[in-house]
């Protein structure tokens, strides 16, 4: 029984937690390639930024003595939302739109999301040092533990891992209403449909990518936060997470934000069971079968260190075979 | 005061100019066809009307007020829409989602327009839950054709509406272009089937070279020998 | 042939002189030896633009791994030129390499075995279904064969070791390999948009990265190889400032002998071919060019350039060391090397890559003096600054990258040194 205690809280939970931050991410990331049409590689120091907004709150708000039932940055999370939000807007007008009104090539707009990159990643490490940090400050992480009959270990989940799952479910079923039920998320909908369409028919492009923006940068700041309260805040976050989002959103299908939240689960998945530990299962199997077989000391099929390797492998392998991703979303 | 009226158009893409001089007037409740060789600039001058290209020179004016260069967005608000050639439906909204954001400029109450769309194009409203990508060629038309009139427009701008379609769908559409003109909307057309579109016009435009080489009815321009000579094939 | 007028010559004459103006001063003011290294290295780095500006100014090629390609060229070299290490050759390890190997063959071979066993009537499915087990067994196998060979070459002999050649043969060996792995990627990616490509070259430069810095049996992993060989009389034959200056004339005449290639490439009609499917893809294609290839052609060349360029990087500092390959470095410094000379543009390129690289060196000192005082001046204030206020102040650095970028593209989208073009082509 322990083995498979070990496998729900390794293998398990590990991967829907990592997958809902992919998730979070790649919706933004698909929404962003479907309305604006480039790949937006700025978005994991958004993420990053958000944390940081997030922790900056926090901080101001313990230092003025403020407690509350649960962790200051995750009471604070929809005014974070909105505050990244507005940077992404700001961020927008500052740097993409003078470029898209220039009529420039997407692939130029990938170059300026660069360019934003490194800018933000200067600016944040500017402001707080390179080191990572804490979100926790008067509070302490919860641990909820469920005993398991007949096992010693038990099924262990922490506050911010329950609260990113609440937090994510919500976001996605919002999401869903906004997109299916809401003027302005048809809209959206039919300007990543057909652009020139959607102009003709009267549909306010800069409204849209207004909208795009607050969903993109809002999610963002969303998932950096709840990484954040879940791990470490550190500020070195952005290639490291920007590669599985790219693979979630691709195989999901570009434009498609149900595909990215699939997409961001299968990511997720598929880099925490190629780096499990599968000698754990294998054990009681060979002592039930009386040691028929010998069971290797780590059996994982990659490496803790390569698991950068998986996305990018899930990402070769749906550019080669279906580069519309598991929803048919559109090939650039 | 015609309904439209455009004067002395000069317009094109970038530097390279294709309109060099279009003029075109339309009372209400007309049909104007406008036809012409490849390259002529038909499909420009809807473009152009629709706030789409660079004007240089000339003035468009729609029911007494200047629209020249007016944004899509504002001309919805005046009332004004266009069916695209290609690409005119979207195909992942389903075909009543494509209806509603045919009135997205609208604030008021619109379910009775609705009604009449479904009324005017039956099909539509059994397939209403389908993607409009889904849809056979001619229905997508249908959708397109909806799409535009969500706004009850006073003026319909229509580019080539039998593209791409059978010939049996052909006079179909033609017959639906009369039945919208009949509800007293004005309609702009660009064909290539000049003469079973003439068949339907009040007024004709044949454009060469960017500028009018004919304007009349579309009857006088059908029975016209140096017309039928030099653009509807004998 | 691109034309260039006397009026863009002038201007061009105009910036390089005050260029040779700067590089004075910093002699001057840096010393002989700073100074030698500044401009050896930045003459690499202008190596590694050329190959940037052919795949970006010429065939809109986006690539955002070129450290990878930087560090897959430098491992290369290390590898064939570093001194043969005998203690490996005289332990097991070769054998278990061979041993390795043996099963990589086997296990490749079986797998395309069974992905054609279709023929023998079996259903698709199932073949599909048997293919990827077999796959999924032979990777299995191979990789648990791997890490016990690995602890023991690196517990018996330390490293692999390198070859012994000569290093020129090191550098050439660098651009193969880093061609082949060009070939590879964009073999898969050229078919699909670009940003596909910069996706991908993104994740490929982070996995050679991970796999030299971890791979300790093959790289030494973080301990580092060192001393690499020099390719010249070394400096205690000749003196330092000697070495140090053959290495700068050796380098001058590969970016010279390279240069002129271009020029002539350029002027061909291959690269008005190139040119024509850059700015026009789709009348390039149904003029009968196969685009898809000739992409290929120039995205593995200059590839080719940049495994040349790390090669020639690193045997100047003499040290293999994984960890010094930096995207900020490696990638996005190249970018802004090219972009602001000029894409397309080969005198560009070079003018570009000695801008930036010694505004580049020059800025660490610069920033750290202007962080001294605002320290000094906010603590009069009674501020008290961080205690790492000067890696924090040195990140201010990777802002003004950023920053240039996005400004060069929005407000001078040519670069310094446009590309400039013959009207009558």
């Amino acid at each position: 029984m322990n083995e498979l205690v070990f496998f729900i809280n390794k293998g398990i939970f590990a991967g829907a937690i990592i997958g809902s931050i992919y998730a979070l991410g790649a919706i933004g990331v698909t929404l962003i390639f479907g309305i604006l049409r480039f790949a937006h590689f700025a978005h994991g120091d958004m993420m990053t930024l958000g944390a940081f907004v997030a922790y900056a709150m926090a901080a101001a708000l313990a230092a003025a003595g403020v407690t509350a039932p649960l962790p200051l940055a995750m009471m604070m999370l929809p005014v974070v939302m909105l505050v990244t939000a507005g940077m992404a807007i700001g961020i927008d007008r500052a740097f993409y739109r003078p470029l898209r009104n220039a009529g420039a090539r997407g692939i130029v707009l990938v170059m300026a999301s660069i360019g934003v990159t490194l800018m933000l990643q200067g600016v944040i490490r500017l402001f707080a040092g390179p080191s990572s940090r804490e979100m926790y400050f008067n509070e302490r992480k919860d641990i909820f533990r469920i005993e398991v009959p007949g096992a010693n270990q038990m099924i262990t989940l922490t506050e911010p891992q329950i609260a990113l799952f609440i937090v994510t479910a919500i976001a996605v079923v919002a999401l869903h209403y906004f997109l299916s039920r809401s003027r302005l998320g048809k809209a959206m909908r039919a300007v990543s449909d057909n652009p020139s369409l959607a102009q003709v028919t009267g549909i306010s492009i800069e409204t849209v990518v207004r909208t795009t923006w607050i969903i993109g940068g809002g999610l963002a700041a969303l998932a950096g936060t709840m990484l954040a309260l879940d791990v470490s805040l550190k500020p070195d976050l952005s290639f490291n997470i920007l590669l599985p989002i790219f693979a979630a959103t691709i195989v999901g299908g570009i434009g498609q934000p149900y595909g990215a939240i699939a997409g961001g689960f299968v990511v997720g998945y598929a880099e925490t069971l190629a780096v499990f530990n599968w000698s754990v299962l294998l054990r009681p199997i060979a002592r039930m079968t009386d040691g028929a077989f010998e069971v290797p000391p780590s059996l994982a099929f990659v490496p803790t260190e390569y698991k950068l390797m998986v996305p990018f492998v899930l990402l070769i392998i749906i550019l080669i075979y279906r580069p519309t991703g598991i929803f048919k979303g559109r090939v650039l | 005061m015609s309904l439209l009226e455009i004067r002395d158009l000069h317009a094109g893409y970038g530097q390279m100019m294709i309109l060099k001089g279009v003029n075109l007037t339309l009372e209400e409740g007309e049909i104007g066809v406008i036809v012409g060789p490849n390259g002529a600039g038909k499909s420009t001058t809807l473009k152009a009307i629709f706030g789409m290209l660079n004007i240089t020179a000339g003035s468009i004016h729609f029911d007494g007020r200047d629209i020249t260069g007016m944004s899509p967005e504002k001309l919805a608000a005046h009332r004004i829409a266009m069916v695209p050639q290609e690409d005119n439906v979207f195909p992942t909204l389903t075909v009543h989602e494509n209806l509603e954001m045919g009135a997205y400029t609208r604030r008021d109450d619109f379910s009775h327009v609705l009604d009449e769309i479904y009324a005017l194009f039956p099909p539509l409203k059994d397939k209403r839950r389908q993607p409009a990508g889904e849809l056979s060629g001619g229905q997508r038309q249908m959708v397109a054709f909806g799409r535009a009139l969500m706004i009850e427009p006073k003026m319909i701008l229509l580019d080539e509406p039998t593209a791409g379609l059978s010939p049996m769908y052909m006079s179909e559409i033609f017959d639906r272009v009369i039945a919208i003109n009949k509800t007293g909307v004005t309609v702009a057309m660009v064909e290539q089937n000049a003469k079973q579109a003439l068949a339907i016009a009040h007024k004709g435009f044949v454009l060469a070279n960017g500028h009018n080489s004919y304007t009349d009815t579309g009857r006088a321009l059908l029975d016209n020998p140096e017309v039928a000579k030099s653009f509807l094939g004998g | 042939m691109a034309s260039f007028t006397a009026g863009d010559n002038r201007r061009d004459l105009l910036l390089f002189a005050a260029l040779g103006v700067l590089l004075l001063a910093v002699f001057m003011s840096q010393g002989t030896a700073y100074a030698l290294r500044v401009t050896v290295e930045a003459l690499c780095y202008a190596l590694i633009a050329f190959g940037l500006s052919l795949q970006w100014g010429t065939a809109g090629l986006f690539n955002v791994g070129i450290m990878g390609f930087i560090a897959a060229g430098a491992f290369a070299s290390m590898f064939i030129s570093y001194p043969v290490n005998g203690a490996f050759w005289a332990s097991d390890g070769p054998s278990l390499i061979g041993d390795i190997a043996v099963k990589i063959v086997i296990g490749a071979g079986l797998v395309f075995a069974v992905s054609r066993s279709g023929k023998l009537g079996l259903p698709k499915g199932l073949v599909t279904f048997l293919t990827l087990v077999t796959l999924a067994i032979a990777y299995l196998v191979v990789s648990q064969s791997l890490d016990p060979a690995a602890r023991y070459i690196e517990s018996e002999a330390g490293f692999v070791g390198g070859l012994g050649l000569p290093v020129y043969i090191g550098w050439g060996f660098a651009g193969v390999v880093a061609g082949a792995i060009a070939w590879v990627v964009g073999k898969i990616c050229l078919g699909l948009r670009s940003d596909y490509l910069a996706i991908a070259t993104l994740g490929i430069a982070q996995i050679i990265k991970t796999f030299l810095k971890n791979a300790d049996w093959l790289t030494r992993g973080t301990q580092t190889v060192s001393p690499l060989p020099w390719p010249l009389p070394t400096a205690s034959e000749i003196g330092f400032t000697a070495a140090r200056s053959g290495y700068l004339v050796m380098t001058a005449v590969m970016l010279v002998i390279v240069y002129l290639l271009l020029q002539r490439a350029y002027g061909a009609p291959w690269g008005r071919m190139m040119r024509a499917i850059r700015d026009n893809e789709d009348a390039a294609a149904a003029m009968g060019k196969d685009v898809n290839r000739r992409r290929l052609q120039i995205f593995v060349f200059g590839c080719v350039l940049m495994g040349i360029g790390g090669a020639a990087l690193i045997h100047f500092n003499t040290i293999f060391d994984p960890n010094g390959f930096l995207d900020l470095n490696h990638t996005f410094l190249i970018w802004v090397m090219v972009i602001l000379g000029g894409p397309g543009n080969n005198r560009g390129a070079i003018f570009g890559a000695l801008l930036v690289y010694i505004i580049w060196t020059m800025s660490e000192p610069v920033t750290l003096y202007i962080f001294d005082h605002i320290r000094t001046i906010g603590q009069s204030f009674g501020w008290q600054p961080p205690a790492d206020l000067d890696s924090r102040a040195l990140s201010m650095r990777v802002f003004v990258i950023g920053l240039t970028i996005t400004l060069v593209l929005r407000f001078a989208p040519k670069g310094l040194m446009p590309e400039r073009l013959s009207r009558k082509g």
